[in-house]
């Protein structure tokens, strides 16, 4: 087989399997290496956003004006004041909507597809679902802009369309798929002794999925909700076209419900919109910023809160959905 | 017992079957009613979208370069922008997200940091757009020096897209048998050469899946290219295929879309549907391509 | 050149997290022949077979204490545990058909250690589905799927792949129970065959296989070796042990 002489086929042999043993070698940990990467982008997400925001966290910052005053004039010349309670109640009023619109139908779907149609039907409406999910936000936003706004109008009487209500249905599509998956996943996770046990004793689907399923799946169907919240909290582009943009509060005070019809802005919003036209400046001599560096530092500080936010979300949401695996 | 022996009797509707059985059907109208409320936004809006763009979906749409500040002319600038973002960001992601699958998968053991991992990457898949969009402009514009250019927003949207590349791999890798995996270390096999000759090629399809998938969403995300490296305009020849350099700024669908209809006046409702349906078309069609993918795997089954 | 393939196990114990699965076993398999283990569920006999090709360090939460010994070389200490594994043949109790060809299966571990020359993987690949008595069944399809062979088929496709390196020890673990009684017939006809080339043992929980192919037999329980003995001495009236005779008539087990 080997056409060379003894000695020379030997040293090739030995130098094949080496160089094969170092190529493995260096395979292997760029594996390794690529596998831990996520742990480093996400400690490099904080460490950015927060090296960005530090200055501001450091010069401007006070927590209780930052969290409860709602007047954010980052470019007043004047008086630049860093209030987020309007943004911190507008994320709150949008998800809140989006939850109400989204929450029942999508938990109505994920027991309609997981339970009580055959398998074609679940097989299609898995796939127009996954399409649903596939829409860019942007394209979200351009229907809340050019659809849902006229149709408000002409519905309400209200003077703009673009308000809560608008940015709440909208989210609230957006966050369909995520909880209709999650949903359906937790609802077939249920035990099937436990379904074959009240099945015998001559109990309808209906009864199952009341008595059975709904309480079983309980902890599953919360963290479905859960991570609608986070995509709803997290949304960027359709909200920032479809909440009109304005800084406000919408409660009067006296009703204990917020209107819907009002304009308002959420933190996501505000990063988009002013980040272009926030200018980064370096630090003067003395080690103090110029005052308008604020402006590009604080919405950092915004990121942070939005980053801790969905972080704790995400988290509570995946320990549940942990502990279902574990004990199915 | 006074029916016992009558069968007739015994499986015959009673009053309380009757009313279980409506409650049923009611019940079953609703959640059915519901799912399909759910799916009339898409195509409702997406038969809307086409109708009111159709007059502007030409070929000279899609080639055309914008003119008269974007009030008239195409999309040919941004469409090829996206293109550019997306191309590149898959060549980091791909690789690093697949790799990461495997790392996962086939090396590491049941411990407390497999599950800090597996954390980080739930939390990656977790952090809004624009939260990667800040960590873009400090990471990559800022701190790496990159400046605003086509590297910064495709770096960014490469880890943006990262962790449902490593998730899709993960699943396609776990359908794969662990008893053939067993087989081939029993031959002498390391686990490398196991993963190369078995495990992968019998995965490609389901990974493929996750990618292609994410070409979808990396081409219609904003945010994380708006402060990173997409500008409002830039003069691009008509039909040009390398109209930007990697360390330039570009033109990007989404973006456009968000800027002609947001930020310009005047510019004609039907461009607007258009710049939309093109979106949209394009990623519809990728997920389409997708879905047809992985049933086809599906249907052919090698054990 | 002295006969390989002789094993010597010194004072092995494996445990998987809390539970002992292997307790202090010592045993001493000479070449050649047929070395035949018996036992109920769970008394460690796999445990055993994973230990001598090392792939039970893979395993989550298993330490291993003990030597084992191939042809007086302890295995710990060789370095390139793939070439270990090429030693030794594995077959498991279900049958895996690789999702290759016929072909490609057998031709798996010859390509995994470097042979690539066509006619020499052409001759291995006929040689060791003759070894399997495989051959005639297959040699007109070599490349349809494996996977797609029947069980029988495939178990004998599986032998025929831990053949295919030219082992110096078949190891079989329980492989009839997902195969007809012909095919393991045909089976057993080969081990008698092979026997004189190499060291086979096989774990088997029918005691009448034990009986039938075994040169030695042992018994094993809970983890620990009961009795080795010559097979006729084993299942005869007075094994010597209570226990083996308990066993092997079907007292318990």
């Amino acid at each position: 087989m080997c056409a060379l002489r003894g000695p020379v086929c030997s040293f090739l042999t030995r130098l094949r399997r080496i160089l094969r043993i170092v190529s493995e070698r260096t395979i292997v940990s760029l594996i390794f290496l690529c596998g831990v990467s996520a742990v480093i982008f996400v400690f490099g997400i904080f460490f950015f956003v927060f090296r960005e925001g530090a200055p501001f966290l450091r010069h401007g910052f006070d927590a209780k004006e930052f969290f409860l005053s709602p007047d954010w004039y980052p470019t007043s010349a004047t008086n630049k004041r860093y209030g987020i309670l309007a943004q911190l109640i507008g994320t709150g009023t949008v998800t809140l909507v989006a939850m109400l619109v989204a929450v029942p139908f999508s938990l109505g779907a994920g027991i309609f597809i997981a339970e009580f149609c055959g398998k074609k039907t679940r097989e299609i409406m898995k796939i127009l679902i996954e399409l649903l999910a596939a829409i860019p936000s942007v394209v979200w936003g351009f229907i809340g802009l050019m659809v849902m706004n006229p149709l408000i109008i002409w519905l309400t009487g209200a003077p703009i369309g673009l308000n809560v209500l608008n940015a709440g249905v909208i989210v609230g599509l957006m966050s369909v798929p995520i909880i209709v998956t999650i949903a359906e996943d937790a609802i077939r996770a249920v035990p099937d002794t436990y379904i074959e046990a009240a099945e015998a004793l001559g109990a309808t689907r209906w009864q199952l999925v009341r008595k059975v399923i709904l309480p079983a799946a309980k902890s599953g169907l919360l963290a479905a909700v859960l991570l609608g919240v986070g995509r709803a909290v997290g949304e960027t582009m359709a909200v920032l076209m479809c909440t009109g943009h304005s800084i406000n509060i919408p409660f009067d005070g006296k009703a204990p419900f917020f209107h819907v019809l009002d304009s308002v802005r959420t933190l996501t919003a505000t990063i988009a919109a002013e980040m272009g036209e926030a200018p980064r400046l370096e630090v003067n001599a003395d080690g103090t910023f110029p005052a308008e560096a604020l402006h590009y530092q604080s919405l950092f500080v915004i990121g942070i809160v939005l980053f801790a936010v969905t972080f704790v979300i995400n988290v509570t949401a995946d320990l549940i959905v942990k502990g279902i695996r574990k004990r199915k | 017992m006074k029916n016992h022996g009558n069968t007739k009797n015994l499986f015959a509707a009673t009053e309380l079957i009757n009313k279980k059985l409506r409650a049923q059907r009611i019940v079953k109208w609703i959640f059915g009613l519901m799912s399909v409320a759910i799916l009339i936004p898409l195509v409702g809006l997406t038969t809307c979208l086409i109708i009111r763009a159709w007059p502007s979906l030409t070929w000279d749409f899609l080639t055309d370069v914008p003119k008269q500040g974007m009030r008239s002319g195409g999309i040919w600038s941004a469409l090829v922008g996206t293109m550019y973002t997306v191309t590149f960001s898959l060549l980091v992601a791909v690789p690093v997200g697949v790799m990461a699958g495997i790392y996962l998968n086939e090396y590491a053991r049941d411990n407390w940091f497999t599950r800090i991992v597996n954390l980080a990457v739930v939390n990656l898949a977790g952090v809004p757009s624009i939260v990667h969009a800040l960590f873009g402009l400090g990471a990559f514009v800022v701190f790496a020096g990159l400046g605003k250019s086509i590297l910064s927003a495709s770096l960014t949207l490469a880890i943006m897209t990262l962790p449902v590349i490593i998730v899709s791999t993960k699943e396609a890798l776990l359908a794969v048998p662990l008893t053939f995996r067993m087989a081939c270390w029993n031959l002498g096999a390391s686990r490398w050469q196991t993963i190369r000759t078995i495990v992968l090629p019998n995965s490609i399809g389901g990974i493929l899946t996750g990618i292609i998938l994410q070409v979808c969403r990396a081409a219609g995300e904003t945010a994380p290219i708006m402060f990173t490296g997409a500008v409002f305009y830039k003069a691009v020849q008509r039909g040009d295929l390398f109209p930007y350099k990697p360390t330039e700024q570009f033109m990007a669908l989404s973006y456009h879309l968000h800027t002609i209809s947001t930020q310009v006046p005047g510019v004609p409702e039907s461009m607007l549907y258009a710049t939309a349906v093109v979106l949209l078309g394009f990623v519809l069609a990728f997920n389409t391509i997708a879905i047809v993918l992985r049933t086809r795997i599906r249907n052919r089954k090698k054990w | 050149m002295p006969e390989t393939g002789s094993i010597e196990i010194k004072d092995l114990t494996v445990r998987y997290r809390n539970k002992i699965a292997l307790d202090g076993v010592s045993l001493s398999i000479p070449a050649k022949g047929i070395y035949a283990i018996i036992g109920p569920a769970n008394s460690g006999k796999t445990t055993l077979l994973k230990s001598i090709n090392r792939t039970i360090e893979s395993e989550a939460g298993v330490s291993v204490k003990g030597q084992i010994f191939i042809d007086g070389r302890n295995t710990k200490r060789i370095r390139d545990i793939y070439e270990l594994r090429r030693r030794i043949g594995m077959v498991f109790p279900l049958p895996v058909g690789l999702p290759l060809s016929i072909y490609d299966n057998v031709a798996y571990a010859p390509r995994i250690a470097g042979k690539h020359a066509r006619s020499e993987l052409d001759e291995i690949v006929e040689r060791s589905l003759r070894q399997a008595a495989l051959w005639d069944e297959v040699k007109d399809r070599l490349k349809s799927l494996g996977t797609m062979l029947s069980g029988g088929q495939q178990q004998r496709l599986t032998i025929a792949r831990a053949l295919s390196h030219d082992p110096e020890i078949l190891c079989l673990d329980e492989f009839s129970i997902a195969v007809d009684p012909v095919t393991t017939m045909r089976i057993e006809d080969v081990l008698v065959e092979l026997k004189n080339k190499m060291t086979i043992i096989l774990v088997t929980n029918l005691v009448q296989q034990a009986r039938r192919l075994g040169d030695l037999t042992c018994f094993m329980n809970m983890g620990k070796v009961v009795q080795v003995d010559e097979t006729e001495k084993m299942f005869s009236d007075n094994p010597g042990n209570q226990l083996t005779y308990d066993y092997v008539h079907g007292v318990f087990g």
